[in-house]
């Protein structure tokens, strides 16, 4: 269970946000600029609240009251960025790798090749970033995140910078993802279609507000970019 | 081929082992205050971003007068290492090799922060979601990032190390075997009768080694560069 409970003003724009998330996927959806990168953001600890708190499960992340702050590679939570950031100079194995070392971790090559299989990308581990795809590049995220074993993911629009061909190549991915590992994940996205095929809850966001949350109902009707 | 003398030899050999040691100190302080002036605001950062530069702008006999009066046997940070740690520069030609790192220093630390400066700061924070703590983020993504222009840093350090001349021989003098390196021997041989010839020998030598270290740091560049390329 996460509790989010925050509020960070910046510049003139204020983000207030006061949601919960069970296991699942938690779509944090509205439209862009309504402040959903900073509240992943500050899930993950890049960036510090002015106020209030998170919590995940029994952990406390962040308590501006009490002055706990969690640093980000303490927190144990995998991050897909929406332009994949992957190490250009590292090969795809090693960005895969990445997340287990710095964690000290043990080598498990079940796992590593439970979710090689998962996201298909046995092909490309000898690879550079440079030499990817759009799609092939944000499995490989999405695969390095999962790795690093975290409590919690979060994908931050992860097929935004992708065309719509791509699209359909990485949500089948999402799917299996939500139905095979058990970790729970927040889900950024402005795209209803997208949202009504991964998410099983949705926390709307607008200017900064949580303005609903509940089940996929809150969708409006598919919009007109449906990406099958 | 060039039928080099033993002198000559000798100068040859200082030059080089000077400016290896040189460079190989001024490295890590390169890269520090490279990331302190490409990263940190800090109260006094012009005045340190000054210093660094300073001797690349004073003239060279000034930074060596400086160096002896403060290294010197009997200058205030000289007496001390000498007390406490043995270690003396005077004359010897770690004092050389000192006057070499310090002209040295500026050209390092520019293409160092450089390429500090132009590292995707992002990448450092999905290191860091992946559990690297600062010092592992650094070691694992922003060195490496960093590297081509660590490399170009330490060959700049290097060839001015190999070139240096005023600021060496009046902190250390110009003694054969100890602190005449090949600028200061071609310096002497031209003030004495028949010299010139055994000058032009060093001064071919001197061509070389510039260039070897110009050509080398454009393959290491290359290599480095091809990693984030791919294959």
């Amino acid at each position: 269970m996460l509790a989010v409970d925050v509020e960070k003003s910046l510049g003139a724009f204020k983000v207030a946000a006061c949601f919960k998330a069970a296991g699942g996927v938690t779509a944090l959806f509205g439209p862009s600029g309504a402040g959903k990168t900073t509240v992943i953001n500050m899930i993950v600890g890049l960036i510090v609240p002015d106020r209030g708190s998170i919590a995940l499960d029994d952990t406390v992340l962040f308590d501006a009251a009490s002055g706990v702050n969690i640093p980000p590679n303490r927190r144990r939570i995998g991050y897909v960025f929406q332009d994949g950031r992957l190490f250009p100079h590292l090969s795809v194995r090693q960005n895969l790798d990445y997340g287990r070392r710095m964690s000290g971790h043990p080598r498990d090559p079940e796992n590593f090749a439970r979710i090689v299989e998962l996201l298909d990308i046995g092909e490309l581990l000898e690879r550079r970033p440079r030499r990817l795809s759009g799609g092939e590049r944000q499995r490989i995220a999405i695969g390095r995140a999962l790795l690093m074993r975290p409590r919690l993911l979060l994908l931050d629009e992860p097929l935004a910078s992708l065309d719509a061909g791509h699209k359909r190549e990485i949500l089948p991915y999402l799917v299996r993802l939500r139905d095979e590992s058990r970790v729970p994940m927040v889900y950024v996205s402005h795209t209803s279609a997208e949202v009504r095929r991964i998410a099983t809850n949705v926390v709307r966001l607008d200017a900064g507000r949580v303005t609903a949350s509940g089940g996929l109902e809150l969708l409006e009707e598919p919009d007109t970019d449906s990406i099958g | 081929m060039l039928n080099l003398s033993p002198e000559e030899w000798t100068a040859i050999e200082l030059s080089l082992r000077i400016s290896i040691v040189a460079t190989a100190f001024a490295l890590p302080f390169g890269i520090a205050i490279g990331w302190l002036l490409a990263r940190k605001d800090f109260w006094g950062k012009t005045l340190l971003d000054g210093i660094v530069y300073l001797p690349l702008v004073l003239p060279p006999v000034v930074t060596g007068y400086l160096l002896l009066i403060s290294f010197g046997r009997r200058g205030l940070i000289g007496a001390f290492l000498a007390e406490y740690f043995g270690i003396v520069f005077s004359f010897r030609w770690t004092g050389a090799a000192l006057s070499c790192g310090i002209m040295g220093f500026p050209l390092m630390v520019r293409p160092i922060r450089l390429a500090l400066e132009a590292i995707d700061r992002r990448l450092e924070d999905a290191a860091s979601t992946l559990g690297a703590g600062r010092f592992w983020v650094f070691l694992t993504i922003t060195l490496p990032l960093a590297l081509p222009g660590v490399i170009a840093g330490a060959v700049m350090c290097f060839a001015r190390a190999l070139g240096e001349f005023g600021a060496t021989i009046t902190f250390v003098s110009n003694i054969p075997g100890e602190t005449q390196t090949i600028s200061a021997a071609i310096y002497t041989l031209l003030q004495v009768p028949d010299g010139e010839a055994a000058a032009g020998r060093l001064v071919l030598v001197a061509i070389a080694l510039a260039l070897a270290a110009l050509i080398a740091s454009e393959w290491f560049a290359r290599r480095a560069g091809m990693r984030f390329q791919g294959e």
